[in-house]
């Protein structure tokens, strides 16, 4: 009997395992990686083993020490969570060969599926729909768009689509060197590219009696990068089409039994809505996911089940009832990650201060049913709590934010008012974007399509929630708030009004960057008759403390509302972390970085230096110290997220530092290296510019 | 615990006259602040901005804490003279990294920054303030010296100004230089006698003789950086201890020396936590009569002031004419003396004397707040001994060494200027509000004595009086005097520490005390010979 699990892996789906695992009675082991030391899954674990170092390779990739810390824990069993080495067939079949219970399909369902080549042969061959395959030799014109696919490949990593013909070549090459480093094998294949297709997969179940589930269709078509970040249930296409949720299912349950599945797995289709690729809502099967997936709680919370206890009754061999209870209500879930959508989705890394979630009714679990006591309402599953330091080797996803309530329009109103009022302090998030995405028309009319974003403009819709006024009233509280509290702090004197002058002559200064254009300066002086905010005339202070700012603002700029009307009192609350200030109200959240009063000239960066846009680990580097470089040419190339960026010279000169060296980690802003644009080469004895 | 009853009506005719009488000498008194903070002007301080130069204000207010406090001191220096209001220097007590300062800056925009008659007083009440309270001094410097033309009144009298330097340096009292420009001839002595000097590159310019001075001296040909460079002065001649790379790296630097102080005061703290006044200091506008013949009861300033308005009265019922009591004042403990019908009798004058001693034996600080129009004369007042009871608060005054403020809120005329602790009896700080007059006596008075005196000479030699010529003289005599017993006369003149709005007083107060008690309070047994 099933005692003690270990779940090999870490973050939101390690707790998530653990939470059920605790519901259920079982002793719970996690295992982590150096940098994971301090992570909330650990100490949410009975017991922890370490793996030593931090990349995956030496860690959570790692069979044999995953299997290692299961026998030394007394772990009867593992789960492997999603990613990592959840769909690793080999892993499956050592963790049986130790003579622990493996939490996952048999090993024979993850080898069929392994290859996306062999799985489709194998799917089509069952009845289930499947998108021509194309091979990449045989490619033609007629053909375009297409998508490149790793064979080996899940979760939208190494697919690259192709619009011209001439850049093929170049971007099968590129995509098959990425699938080398990052699933070990270089096979990729070509399908025809759906522009507006829509992501719906079916979540199934199914015992080692025979017994197969369609739990409910799941729709995730809004994407980033082939990657989800908003997914529901049910489907509104499916909801609107006829007798589609059927065929579906039908087609899932035939895929499942085709390959002799045991325990949760997912079948992924590309639906067709406009008939591009043939019928009108024709759906063609993209891949089978043989692990639990990121987005399960949507269809926790519509059905009401726990999959991962199912997942555990499967693997212990328990019956599955005959059929899954019906669905109810709808359910979406937004992916919080720290990263930058309007940067080229760089992720961050760095301390979460702060995470916490406004009408959070359930951690891990559905929250109850419409109409039930305790529901609907949220569901957090968050990997960080506050203080967790996001480190720079793992997928930079924080939490999952999950609404459930009886229509889709609530719970896209509930989400996004959740999201939009979440404290999230210290990382950049995409919560603007979800935000903005939650209350798009379009998403709301349910017309929503893998191109969401291209079509409705990212740079729209990761605009920053609050208006360039917003966050220069926030700035002001921002100000308020510090003033308070230096005067709180203050050792002499603490108890004089603040800023008093008997002779007053400048107003007090501070000076925030918003990440965002020219700093913004803020100067104030508090007068017998009040706060007085320059350039800010009608603006009047509340209260100020240290933590919260009420200020009564005009409400309409042009004073078209008369007279006291038109004011708005507005509460804005302030939290800091060194120079980090962060302002949450209404408005918008708004992070700060307060300027010095002063800066300390030994710590100023030197004219001409590479920082590291985004954490990540060198790959290559470009030029060496003393070699004269050109405006452009790539110095250093890093890699993170499994994509590459070169950071190039910023202008012609000689590198003179490089900090650097190949399989290097660096933080965000390091010193990679400084190009001087004055310095004489020390190969050629030239000055830039000059002819070698 | 006595809470104060405030009988002021605010809704009052009386009330309302004096507000706007309060409101009409405010603004005169802060459009002539106006014109010290404008300094030498918009042209010169475009000028000097220009040259990437913080003014005096600014530098001042990069240095001290954000959002502290700061108490700027004798702003109407030289008002009335030839030069220009504030004496070309601004002096303050600010709170650098928590340690209460006096700050002392150079105005470069008003004549270079030169030092005249005013500028060397008021600094040298900026240096007595230091020395007496115990507040470390950090010099502002950017000045090309003394004033010329009028060197005879600076230049011998002017070594105090180093002098005050090294003393305070050997009482412990740290000294600091921070050197933006200018510091030559004489003015090298203020780097030169300070603990720490901080200097800029490419600004500083410290030296003894410069380019043309040297060359008449010595025939040497030199240049200002290598006489008086920073870079040299902290390579080479080690009066730099630090080279800023520009002045608010000065200022940087100069908030990090005195964070290293590692400053303890020395007096008592205060209460952690103080009952703001029950009334409103709005209402302080209001208190004051503009015609000064008529009464007030300090008692509503008290009661605006003190903790609470929390006021335990001593000797209520004897000498009624001055208030004593105990209060707090921003959580500090405070003896207050405050005249309340103007006259001091013998009775006021032996109840003040015993007050300051019982006081003395507690440790309190002392509050005068004057409305006097001096010791009663006439026959039965002198009979009655009122010149050994005045003299016996003038003792008890003199000799007591718990510290004082003053604050003149109306009249403070003949010796109950004294008794009350005026300039010259050396209260910690003197303050005046803009109601307040201050002379020997009241000018109708004087120029009354002066006829009297006039007609008995007259009378004296059997001459005729000559009534016109008596009136013009009356006059004249009067509007002198009423001009001369002025706040912003007296101000000018550095009689007191500034003029203050009446509803500030509670906050100047408080900065005050906070800033007396950097140094011991300790009071004596050890008086006068009090005759009896």
């Amino acid at each position: 009997m099933l005692t003690s699990v270990l779940v090999a892996n870490r973050g939101e789906i390690a707790r998530r395992v653990f939470a059920t695992c605790r519901r259920m009675g079982l002793s719970t082991v996690a295992v982590f990686s150096d940098a994971d030391a301090a992570s909330p899954h650990v100490a949410d674990a009975d017991t922890a083993v370490r793996l030593p170092g931090s990349a995956p390779a030496e860690t959570y990739l790692r069979g044999e020490l995953l299997i290692g810390a299961a026998l030394a824990s007394g772990a009867g069993a593992i789960h492997p969570g999603y990613g990592f080495l959840s769909e690793n067939a080999g892993f499956a079949k050592a963790v049986l060969d130790a003579g622990l219970v493996w939490i996952g399909p048999p090993v024979r369902a993850i080898e069929l599926m392994g290859s996306k080549v062999e799985a489709k042969k194998l799917m089509g061959g069952a009845g289930v729909p499947v998108l021509a395959g194309l091979d990449p030799a045989d490619v033609t014109g007629a053909d375009l768009p297409v998508l490149i696919k790793a064979s080996a490949g899940g979760g939208g990593r190494g697919m690259r689509v192709v619009r011209e013909l001439a850049g093929l070549a170049g971007q099968i090459e590129a995509a098959r060197r990425e699938a080398r480093s990052a699933f070990g094998d270089p096979t990729v294949f070509c399908e025809p590219y759906l522009e507006n297709g829509r992501h719906i997969e079916v979540q199934v179940m199914a015992d080692r009696h025979g017994t197969v589930w369609a739990v409910g269709e799941r729709e995730c078509s809004i994407q980033r990068r082939h990657q989800k970040v908003i997914e529901e249930a049910p489907s509104p296409l499916v909801e609107r089409t006829a007798g589609m949720r059927e065929r579906l299912f039908e087609a899932a349950r035939a895929a499942v039994k085709a390959i002799g599945y045991e325990g949760a797995g997912t079948v992924e289709f590309l639906a067709d809505e406009r008939g591009t690729a043939g019928e009108r809502g024709g759906f063609y099967f993209l891949e089978c996911n043989t692990r639990i997936q990121v987005e399960h709680p949507v269809t926790e919370c519509t059905t009401g089940l726990d999959l991962v206890r199912l997942q555990l009754q499967a693997a212990a061999g328990d019956p599955l009832p005959p059929g899954p209870p019906a669905a109810r209500g709808h359910s979406i879930e937004a992916r919080l990650y720290a990263e930058d959508p309007a940067r080229d989705w760089r992720p961050h890394s760095g301390t979460v201060h702060r995470l916490e979630v406004p009408g959070v009714v359930t951690e891990f679990a559905p929250p109850a049913e419409p109409g039930a006591p305790g529901g609907p309402g949220v569901r957090l599953d968050s990997g960080v709590a506050g203080g967790s330091f996001v480190p720079v080797h793992y997928d930079p996803m924080l939490a999952k934010v999950i609404s459930y309530a009886a229509t889709r329009g609530e719970a896209a109103r509930l989400l996004a008012s959740a999201l939009a009022r979440a404290k999230v302090h210290g990382l950049a998030t995409n919560r603007d974007l979800l935000v903005r995405v939650l209350r798009h028309p379009a998403f709301l009319a349910g017309d929503t399509d893998t191109a969401f974003f291209a079509r409705h403009g990212l740079d729209a819709l990761a605009r920053p929630l609050a208006s360039p006024e917003s966050v220069e009233l926030s700035a002001i509280a921002a100000a308020l708030a510090d003033a308070a509290a230096n005067r709180r702090d203050a050792r002499v004197d603490g108890g004089l009004p603040s800023g008093w002058r008997n002779v007053p002559a400048e107003a007090q200064l501070k000076t925030f960057g918003s990440g965002h254009g020219a700093d913004i300066e803020v100067r104030y002086r508090f007068t017998r008759d009040g706060l007085r905010v320059e350039g800010h005339d009608r603006l009047s202070l509340v209260s100020a403390a240290p933590e919260l700012v009420v200020l009564d603002v005009p409400g309409d700029a042009r004073g078209e509302v008369p007279g006291e009307a038109g004011v708005v009192r507005r509460r804005f609350e302030v939290a800091r972390y060194g120079a980090l200030t962060c302002v949450d109200s209404p408005l918008g959240p708004v992070s700060l970085i307060q300027r010095p009063r002063f800066a300390d000239p030994s710590a100023q960066v030197s004219a001409g230096s590479l920082l590291a846009p985004i954490p990540g680990t060198v790959t290559r580097v470009g030029a060496w110290v003393g070699d004269r470089v050109t405006a452009g040419q790539p110095i250093v190339v890093l890699e993170a997220m499994k994509m590459e960026h070169a950071i190039a010279a910023p202008a012609a000169g000689v590198l003179t530092a490089l900090d650097v060296t190949v399989g290097q980690p660096v933080e965000v802003g390091a010193v990679l290296a400084i190009v001087d644009a004055t310095a004489r080469s020390a190969v050629d004895g030239t000055q830039p510019g000059e002819p070698a | 615990m006595s809470v104060l009853r405030s009988a002021l009506d605010t809704g009052s005719g009386a009330y309302a006259a004096a507000a706007a009488a309060m409101r009409d000498k405010l603004a005169e008194i802060e459009a002539e602040h106006a014109k010290a903070i404008a300094g030498g002007g918009p042209e010169r301080l475009d000028r000097h901005r220009r040259r990437g130069k913080l003014t005096a204000r600014e530098r001042i207010e990069l240095l001290v804490d954000a959002d502290s406090p700061f108490l700027e001191l004798c702003p109407l220096a030289a008002w009335g003279s030839e030069f220009a209001v504030g004496a070309s220097i601004v002096t303050g007590i600010g709170v650098v990294e928590d340690t209460e300062c006096v700050i002392v800056a150079n105005d470069p925009t008003v004549r270079g920054g030169t030092s005249n008659p005013w500028t060397m007083r008021k600094s040298l009440r900026a240096n007595d303030i230091a020395m007496r309270n115990r507040l470390p001094i950090i010099s502002l410097v950017e000045s090309g010296g003394a004033d010329l033309p009028t060197q005879k009144e600076v230049f011998i009298p002017g070594g105090r100004l180093f002098r005050d330097l090294t003393r305070a340096s050997a009482k412990g009292i740290p000294t600091i230089a921070l050197v933006f420009g200018n510091s030559t001839a004489g003015g090298a002595y203020v780097p030169g006698m300070s603990d720490h000097t901080v200097m800029i590159n490419g600004r500083s310019k410290v030296f003894l003789g410069g380019p043309p001075l040297v060359k008449m001296a010595t025939g040497e040909e030199s240049d200002d950086e290598s006489l008086g460079g920073a870079e040299m002065h902290a390579r080479t001649s080690g009066l730099a201890d630090y080279l800023a790379a520009d002045e608010r790296d000065a200022i940087r630097i100069g908030r990090l020396i005195v964070k290293r102080l590692n400053w303890r005061k020395r007096g008592p703290a205060p209460r952690a936590t103080v009952a703001e006044p029950l009334y409103s200091a709005g209402e302080l506008l209001g208190v004051v009569p503009p015609d000064l013949k008529v009464p007030f009861d300090p008692r509503e300033v008290i009661a605006r002031i003190a903790d609470g308005s929390d006021f335990d009265e001593f000797k209520p019922l004897y000498g009624p004419s001055l208030v004593t009591g105990w209060a707090e004042l921003h959580g500090y403990p405070l003896g207050i003396l405050a005249n309340a019908r103007g006259v001091l009798f013998s009775a006021e004058a032996q109840k003040a004397a015993q007050f300051i001693q019982l006081a003395n034996r507690s440790g309190t600080s002392l509050l005068f707040l004057h409305n006097t129009t001096g010791y009663m004369v006439g026959r039965e007042y002198e009979q009655g001994g009122i010149i050994k009871h005045g003299a016996m608060m003038i003792n008890a005054v003199t000799n007591s060494t718990v510290p004082h403020i003053s604050v003149l809120i109306g009249a403070s005329y003949g010796a109950g200027h004294y008794g009350m602790c005026g300039r010259a009896y050396d209260p910690r700080f003197l303050f005046a509000w803009p109601s307040a007059k201050a002379a020997v006596m009241g000018g109708v008075q004087l120029a009354g004595v002066m006829s009297i005196i006039g007609r008995a000479a007259a009378a004296a030699r059997g001459a005729p009086f000559d009534e016109e010529a008596d009136a013009v003289m009356r006059a004249m005599v009067e509007n002198q005097i009423e001009a001369e017993s002025l706040p912003l006369f007296l101000s000018g003149l550095l009689y007191d520490d500034g003029v203050i709005d009446p509803r500030d007083t509670r906050t100047v107060l408080g900065a005050c005390l906070s800033a007396i008690h950097s140094a011991p309070v300790q009071g004596t047994a050890n008086f006068g010979v009090f005759r009896m």
